[in-house]
């Protein structure tokens, strides 16, 4: 069986992102990307998932622009078999990446698609439910633990109270949450290894999908920043603080 | 212009994130509740105030929310609507986008500032930057992030029940079981106070050290990722851009450096209160009061002067 697995080139994680001086948007250029971390678990699952011998094939995909492929090459070195770049702006929206990940599912037709729950730039949280949408199957989002069986996948889902519990008939997508696994580094051999691993490149326009955004940006400010208060010396002088003049206790 | 709103509820109980998720709705214009399952949740549902209308998914294929027959529902009632708005919780980013996708809708997830019908604020890049949208879609499907919100009182309305006949979708899933934790502590995102602990706390056993604490101040427990990843606690507890967004009165931070990650959980609190022993941590940049030193020290201390 195969594995879906589409990842995100992102800003990378320790980067504090700038908002531009024009409040356009978030300055990418010159910025360390990465690929998003979820995805990076993602990825860490379907190939933990074929070397257990429940999968085949694990090939990933990632829309956005041709840069994108350092993401694709990254996931090729930590065990992906191979990869497809879908060219498109450079940040479109789950909408449209959903219908294009439609048209590859179509495509290869995979058991399993697996997803970070989230990117870390525009913390969206809609892309794997929106592909099963799409296609009508089933969704375990914000996975902690996956378990195939006999045509169905186990999966225990963090919700806010605690763990969910649910079982998917295969084809299925599931979006993986921070405790699902520990992501592995990309040894040296298989950083060069990944080099020659087989990488399509296809146009977005070419699969028929509308990538038009149906959100327009007004404008991205920074937040008003809190100011640093006070150190005190001692516990009772907190608490004196806190008592009369925060007055929160 | 009609909202209608995905009230969540666990345990017989209305989410106070739910409450919020109205209070947005009602800026919108008239609100109609949706609950699934549990009557005594409609009983309550119909006194919220603002409420005009509550729907009653009460077929059994709705009892525990799974995304795939509920946004099938919710996509059939879309028709009547112009926003449909979820608390920004775990149900609503299962099902919402869900639903997007059946209506082809870019969805507006964790909108923290109403601008008009079709203009949203919504934080981007863990709370780093706040992105002001204007939606082109007809029908406009938002979360809401419960602390930017007040909730909507509980008493006071008088809505009308419609019961909902179920809406066939395919059987793809299939609910097993849940766990939740029980704990006599308050929710963690409606709390007044939350005491949180992070990877200073050192061990599951030694984060008990807050508990004392969190009893004196009738506080909920909270902790960074970085003591979540470490296994000190559940994940429910994590505060932060991928666990849970909290603005309560007072926010204690012990043991936590204050990673950009955790920040963006927190720093809308309205009074922070770090301890760490590092005078340099980050969190102190945030912190209203911050005292330097080693927690397990100074928090027996804080809760003997504060049963005083």
């Amino acid at each position: 069986m195969k594995i879906l697995v589409p990842v995100k080139r992102v800003v990378d994680y320790n980067i504090k992102p700038r908002v531009k001086a024009d409040g356009s948007g978030v300055e990418t250029a010159g910025v360390k990307m990465s690929m998003n971390p979820f995805d990076e678990i993602a990825v860490e699952e379907a190939v933990r998932l074929r070397e257990k011998g429940a999968a085949s094939e694990v090939v990933v995909v990632s829309v956005g622009v041709q840069q994108a492929q350092d993401t694709l090459r990254t996931a090729l070195a930590m065990g992906a078999d191979r990869a497809i770049l879908v060219l498109s702006d450079e940040s479109p929206e789950p909408l449209a990446v959903a219908k294009v990940l439609k048209k590859l599912v179509d495509k290869e037709e995979p058991s399993l698609v697996i997803l970070g729950k989230q990117a870390i730039d525009d913390d969206m949280n809609a892309t794997g439910q929106m592909l099963a949408g799409f296609l009508g199957w089933g969704q375990g989002t914000f996975a902690s633990k996956v378990e195939l069986a006999e045509g169905r996948a186990r999966v225990s889902r963090e919700v806010d109270g605690g763990t969910e519990e649910v079982s998917l008939s295969l084809p299925a997508i599931i979006t993986a949450d921070l405790r699902l696994n520990e992501p592995r580094y990309a040894s040296l051999p298989n950083i060069m290894k990944a080099k020659k691993k087989p990488l399509e490149t296809l146009q977005a326009a070419d699969l028929g999908v509308d990538m038009t955004p149906r959100l327009t940006v007004v404008s991205v400010a920074e937040p008003t920043e809190r100011k640093a208060g006070i150190k005190l010396d001692s516990v009772a002088e907190l608490v004196e603080k806190l008592r009369n003049e925060a007055k929160v206790i | 212009m009609t909202a209608l709103v995905l009230l969540d509820h666990e345990g017989g109980q209305i989410r106070k994130a739910a409450l919020s998720a109205v209070a947005a709705a009602t800026k919108l214009g008239d609100v109609h509740v949706l609950v699934t399952g549990d009557a005594a949740v409609v009983l309550a549902a119909v006194s919220i105030a603002g409420v005009s209308k509550v729907l009653h998914a009460a077929d059994a294929r709705y009892a525990h929310d799974l995304a795939e027959p509920l946004a099938a529902l919710v996509a059939s009632l879309a028709g009547g609507y112009d926003h449909i708005v979820a608390a920004a919780g775990a149900f609503g980013k299962n099902v919402l986008p869900r639903t997007a996708a059946l209506l082809d809708v870019q969805p507006i997830p964790d909108v923290i500032s109403i601008e008009s019908a079709d203009t949203f604020v919504r934080p981007i890049y863990a709370g780093n930057a706040l992105a002001t949208v204007r939606s082109s879609d007809a029908k406009k499907l938002l979360t809401i992030r419960s602390a930017a919100f007040d909730p909507a009182p509980a008493k006071g309305g008088s809505a009308t029940v419609e019961t909902l006949p179920g809406v066939d979708s395919p059987e793809v899933s299939r609910f097993e079981g849940v766990q939740l934790s029980t704990s006599d502590r308050p929710e963690l995102e409606s709390a007044r106070v939350v005491v949180s602990g992070g990877r200073g706390m050192q061990s599951e056993e030694k984060f008990h050290t807050l508990d004392p604490l969190a009893d004196v101040l009738g506080a909920a427990l909270g902790a960074s990722r970085a003591a979540v990843d470490s296994g000190f606690v559940p994940n429910e507890c994590q505060v932060g851009q991928t666990g849970k967004i909290v603005a309560p009165d007072l926010y204690m931070a012990f043991g936590i450096s204050g990673a950009i990650q955790h920040l963006a959980g927190m720093k809308d609190s309205r009074v922070i209160v770090a301890v760490n022993k590092d005078p340099d941590a980050p969190i102190f940049q945030v912190a209203d009061y911050g005292v330097v030193g080693d927690l397990f020290e100074i928090v027996p201390q804080l809760v003997n002067a504060l049963k005083k």
